[in-house]
């Protein structure tokens, strides 16, 4: 997770961020889940559920919010378009 | 006659310690590769084996507990959920990075096809 921290805060571009923050995501759904069992309070997978459906939407919203703006560190150039 | 609880308990931690191994080696990919789109491999071996096994793991656990069903339906809801959701994701962040621009490196130097260098 700490891993995955160091590449959503350093990444690059914007698609590293959002990539490195849905692996978050299902780390913490996972750590949610395995806390629960050594808790020893099970009821903790509903919200592990809960976690993994709000991941999901949340990456797609993202993706869907920054789909119409030009990324600031993109490696190479836009495809197509000759003036880019 | 082998108790049924301790293979049960080996079996689970085993799985549970190999789903762990590829979320570490995952992590680790997401950090050190060189390429956003193998960056996106690292993050689908997190996805896809490391929460499976672990869930399946979990599930082989749950079934010792009070009601123990309840919550291997609980997580068999999760991993299945996970099991679809995650490559949907992984697909829509590579089309989402593909259609403004990105590209993969390519050839034995690894370097971007588009800037000739």
């Amino acid at each position: 997770m700490i891993l995955a921290l160091v590449r959503a805060f350093a990444g690059p571009s914007l698609y590293d961020r959002v990539l490195a923050g849905n692996s978050f995501g299902t780390k913490t759904v996972l750590l949610i889940g395995l806390m629960g069992f050594i808790t020893g309070r099970p009821d903790f997978l509903d919200i592990a559920l809960l976690y993994a459906l709000i991941n999901f939407t949340a990456t797609l919203a993202i993706l869907r919010f920054f789909s119409y703006r030009t990324p600031k560190g993109a490696p190479a150039e836009p495809t197509g378009g000759k003036g880019a | 006659m082998i108790d049924f609880y301790i293979v049960r308990d080996i079996v689970s931690w085993a799985l549970m310690i190999t789903g762990g191994i590829a979320i570490v080696s995952g992590a680790i990919g997401l950090v050190r590769f060189p390429d956003f789109f193998s960056r996106i491999h690292a993050a689908g071996v997190t996805d896809t084996g490391g929460a499976e096994l672990i869930i399946i793991g979990m599930m082989l656990q749950a079934t010792g507990y009070p009601g123990g069903w309840l919550l291997v339906a609980k997580l068999a809801f999760i991993g299945a959920f996970l099991f679809l959701t995650s490559p949907v994701a992984t697909h829509a962040i590579a089309h989402a990075a593909w259609m403004t621009g990105f590209k993969p490196m390519q050839g034995k130097d690894l370097r971007y096809d588009g800037d000739g260098k």
